[in-house]
């Protein structure tokens, strides 16, 4: 039986001592009408060798082809020893915190996790993680909304320019507490969210958030400063939305403008969390101070014990839901704990040099693959404004037919932008990870310079032959 | 008789509550980790740049190995301790579900490469929301929420959308029992409605009189776990699910319990029109010391339309995608890549070593160590919460007459147990038990661990009638002993900021 230790002498042993004659006794209380027989459709159990087996043949199938796609999760290096400690039974196997003193780990990594991402975004504090930086973000614009005592204004606005797919999860966890999303577009020659831009979408209103994005959803580096300014100047808060690798280069979110964002979340899969087809991630989130109360999720904090020794526990629970049930910050119950295990084991082996290096190869590796794409006729840059570590091209075919060719070549050649942002056009985002070698990235350009010259000299979609 | 085990072999080698940026030294580093040659971004704008670099700590690859694993050894897990914690379904996290979850073509794959490089994934996908299906007994699943509080959120968005769609805006209420998880009533507040509670009966089931006076045309629906977390199964659901639907009401279940009843009853045919598992608890994917969860949803056929996205099709060929432009009623999307795939995997690897015959043993033998849990306690002299019932999977013991008399609750016994070696049960949950503890032992404990419980809250009822301060004092054995929860809270102390530890210790 798999995973089911009792002997027959341990099963007649128990059923005595209850004072049953058969483990099905013990079911008697479930109306038997509602009883089932054999979950038919399940096929019968497999033995460990066997369902090795199969999964190393799907995982065979799904190959493992060159990634040049960023679009919010990125194909980094992962230290040997950050999955291994991760992984340990100690934190594999444990849960929530919820007995400080037998969980002495687990909390110290969640406080340091947090003193981590307060580094990083130069706020004061940070929760110990939500499920993802879509989610993150609108639980971001749902403590926005509470957390602006100038306004009772429940707008908040989000650039066009921000991730179609966190635009899209914001809408739908946000939008039943009556909070209203005011899309503001983008400069189509630089890439960039403008102060006139917001100021055209939201006209003379009030409102009580602004989402700015650094980098943007193109690569872009956004005038942060100019944009927190202008909306601390209207009364507004400032959500930032950040790269955690981005911030060994770029200016800190507490940095930006006269007073710093108010509150930053993201991705926090590029420190140490395997691509895995979208998930497990996890999002991070921070504030300043002042805002603390309205804060969701899990926190650790540092207090002392019966003998006056530092120790962790969670703290503030009072926001949660487990206290205050319906009227709790937010419904969220777990964090991504292991994740964080992760991602705090990563920053810590990386340190700032070492995140910085990285940083600045995928910066590097980006504009050289640029370069070269933009060596074939028709591919040139969309926008003129600097980029991170990704770029966005216009390609002289249908995007998504030139992805297709390079795919069936075991290139993922960049997101496809034409369906989220149909003005632009045939546009192609790309990005090159410090994982991108100079080979992998000429053999990206050598396939999609044939493709291209294929397309062009048949007038007509063909297979290049390779 | 219990023995005074050891919880922690190594924690006095460890330094108090070092932190890795204790450690920290300028200039030190982990070199490999990092691409060898630093490269200059010279084309970012001075003004766009950060001046100081970030205060991470700077220390050697092995330095961070050693302080994380040091770190591990002060958690219980499952994999150390006992770990009876009501709700949560701590059984073995078999180690195959990781290690096939974590090959490289799963590993690696990115979440928007195309189907095409995806079938093997995909079809692992299909295969889990399939059996997902036949095992709840719900028309469609979709494995889309991350955990189950967002499951939840997804379910009642989808109960909102249904009304909304029939044009029924007057249903602006969700009925939830007492006795319910702290999730229930804050996920129903997110949807924007109003909650409102029904009391639980003696006997542990849903007071039928007081549901019937409570629905009506405002009601949008219901929240229940069954099993309950009073740990018994309402023997009235059949009634429950009448009332509510003729009121024109929607029956959302709470997967929480649903290792009680794994292949010996489905929520589909109890009347649930939603719900949500939590593949965490019921298919054994790891705790994490909390999350990542897997909360995937159920409907029946009229909240089909509804579904999160993304879902995974099969057309007899290939699998695909279904996202929002092939989904236009669905509420929409819950992560930016569509949930937590590597868990779903670990529960897909879990689902199919078990098998048709291994799901009615799950329910079979977790039910078998409560009521055996329960009997011996019982017959200790503990009170159970609802002696008259049969536990489910779980059980409750309440402490009140402990406390009355001895002036020791259940926060000290819970303390105590962790100097016994044994991860306490659930305190303090469900409310409505005083002075209770939740006890959930799961089908993969032995009889013999079961044994070694008891004989610990024996011992420890015995100490707290010859010397009530010393369960106050609990735990001694640990890392740290009682933790001041208030301080935590009043000098709120989150981060670790340069020069913090001398305001905060006083030590250095």
């Amino acid at each position: 039986m798999p995973f089911v230790p009792h002997t027959a002498d341990d099963i007649a042993a128990m059923l005595a001592t209850i004072g049953v004659d058969a483990i099905d006794d013990l079911f008697d209380e479930i109306p038997p009408a509602l009883r089932i027989g054999e979950l038919a459709s399940i096929p019968a159990g497999m033995a460990e060798m066997d369902i090795a087996r199969l999964m190393q043949a799907r995982a065979r199938a799904d190959g493992q082809p060159v990634c040049f796609i960023g679009a919010g999760a990125y194909d980094h290096h992962i230290p040997a020893a950050v999955w291994q400690i991760a992984a340990r039974g100690e934190f594999y196997s444990a849960y929530t915190p919820y007995q400080a003193e037998a969980s002495q780990g687990t909390l110290q990594v969640l406080y340091e996790f947090q003193s981590m991402m307060t580094a990083l975004t130069g706020l004061d504090v940070s929760n110990a993680s939500l499920y993802d930086g879509a989610s993150a973000l609108a639980e971001a614009v749902l403590m926005a909304v509470r957390a602006n005592r100038k306004t009772k204004s429940t707008k908040v606005l989000v650039p066009r320019a921000l991730h179609p797919a966190y635009r899209r999860t914001v809408r739908g966890i946000v939008e039943a507490q009556g909070i209203e999303l005011v899309e503001a577009s983008f400069d189509p020659t630089r890439g960039q969210t403008t102060v006139e831009q917001l100021e055209a979408s939201v006209g003379g209103d009030e409102f009580a958030a602004v989402i700015v994005n650094q980098p943007n959803f193109f690569g872009v580096l956004e005038d942060v400063d100019a944009l927190t300014n202008w909306a601390h100047a209207r009364h507004a808060l400032v959500i930032a939305v950040v790269n955690p690798i981005a911030l060994a280069l770029l200016s800190p979110p507490g940095d930006w403008g006269g007073a710093g964002a108010d509150i930053a979340c993201g991705e926090a899969q590029p420190l140490g969390m395997p691509l895995s087809s979208g998930g497990p991630y996890a999002g991070f989130l921070c504030c300043k101070q002042e805002f603390v109360r309205q804060l969701p999720g899990r926190i650790a904090g540092r207090t002392l014990d019966l003998d006056g020794k530092p120790g962790f526990a969670l703290t503030l629970q009072a926001r949660e839901q487990h206290i205050r049930r319906g009227k709790a910050t937010s419904n969220i119950c777990t964090n991504q704990g292991l994740l964080v295990t992760a991602a705090t084991i990563h920053l810590a082996i990386l340190g700032a040099e070492g995140l910085e290096r990285v940083a600045a190869t995928c910066h590097a590796n980006t504009r050289k693959l640029a370069d070269l794409l933009c060596e074939i006729p028709g591919v040139e840059p969309l926008f003129d404004r600097p980029v991170f570590h990704e770029q966005t091209l216009r390609l002289p075919a249908p995007t998504a037919d030139l992805l297709r060719s390079l795919a069936a070549h075991n290139v993922l050649g960049g997101f496809d932008l034409s369906p989220d942002y149909p003005e632009l056009g045939q546009a192609l985002l790309i990005c090159a990870t410090e994982l991108r070698t100079e080979e992998e990235m000429r053999g990206y350009a050598d396939k999609l310079a044939r493709i291209v010259a294929t397309r062009t000299q048949a007038k007509c979609p063909v297979e290049p032959k390779f | 008789m219990g023995t005074l085990r050891f919880a922690h072999p190594t924690y006095w080698i460890t330094p108090i509550a070092m932190l890795i940026h204790d450690q920290s030294r300028p200039g030190r580093r982990a070199t490999a980790q990092a691409p060898l040659h630093s490269l200059a971004a010279t084309d970012i704008p001075e003004g766009l740049r950060r001046r100081v670099p970030p205060k991470l700590p700077e220390v050697s690859e092995m330095q961070a190995v050693r302080h994380y694993t040091r770190l591990s050894q002060k958690n219980f897990s499952i994999d150390t301790h006992f770990y009876p914690l009501g709700s949560c379904t701590m059984k073995y996290n078999p180690r195959a579900c990781h290690s096939l979850a974590s090959l490289p073509g799963f590993l690696t794959r990115h979440p928007l490469a195309p189907d095409s490089h995806g079938q093997g994934v995909l079809a692992c996908l299909h295969e889990l929301q399939e059996m997902l299906k036949e095992i709840t007994g719900m028309h469609a699943v979709s494995l889309a929420p991350s955990a189950g509080a967002q499951g939840e959120f997804a379910g009642v968005a989808m109960i909102r959308a249904y009304h909304q769609a029939r044009g029924d805006h007057a249903r602006t209420e969700i009925l939830v029992p007492d006795a319910a998880h702290g999730t229930n009533p804050a996920s129903a507040a997110m949807c924007g409605f109003k909650v409102r509670e029904i009391p639980t009966g003696a006997d542990g089931d849903v007071d039928l009189a007081a549901l019937n006076a409570a629905v009506g045309p405002q009601t949008a629906g219901i929240m229940l776990t069954n099993p309950s977390t009073v740990g018994v199964f309402d023997r009235n659901i059949q009634a429950i699910a009448r009332t509510v639907h003729a009121a024109g009401g929607l029956l959302y279940y709470d997967g929480a319990n649903l290792n009680a009843i794994l292949g010996k009853v489905r929520p589909g045919d109890m009347g649930f029109d939603v719900i949500h598992m939590n593949l965490h608890k019921t298919f054994s994917t790891p705790h994490g010391g909390g999350g990542p969860g897997a909360g995937p949803v159920g409907v029946s056929q009229r909240l089909e339309p509804y579904l999160p996205v993304p879902l995974v099709a099969f057309d007899g060929d290939d699998y695909r995608w279904l996202a929002e432009d092939e989904r236009p009623d669905s509420i929409g999307r819950l992560t930016a890549f569509g949930g937590n795939m590597g868990i779903l995997l670990r529960a897909y690897v879990y689902a199919r070593m078990l098998g048709r015959e291994g799901m009615g043993r799950v329910a079979d033998f977790a039910t078998l160590n409560a009521n055996y849990l329960m009997a011996r306690l019982k017959s200790a002299g503990f009170e159970a919460a609802y002696p008259e019932r049969r536990a489910s999977h779980e059980f409750i013991v309440t402490l009140k007459r402990e406390s009355k008399e001895l002036g020791v609750n259940a926060m000290d016994f819970a303390k105590r147990l962790l100097d016994y070696g044994y991860h306490a049960p659930t305190t303090y949950f469900p409310l409505l038990v005083p002075e209770c503890l939740l006890i959930e032992p799961t089908e993969t404990e032995t009889k013999e661990e079961l044994d070694g419980f008891i004989e610990a809250l024996i011992a420890i009822r015995r100490e707290a009638v010859e010397d009530p301060e010393k369960l106050k004092g609990a735990p001694y054995t640990l890392p740290v002993r009682r933790l001041d929860d208030v301080r935590a809270a009043r000098l709120l102390d989150l981060a670790w900021k340069p020069g913090s530890n001398e305001v905060q210790d006083g030590q250095q």
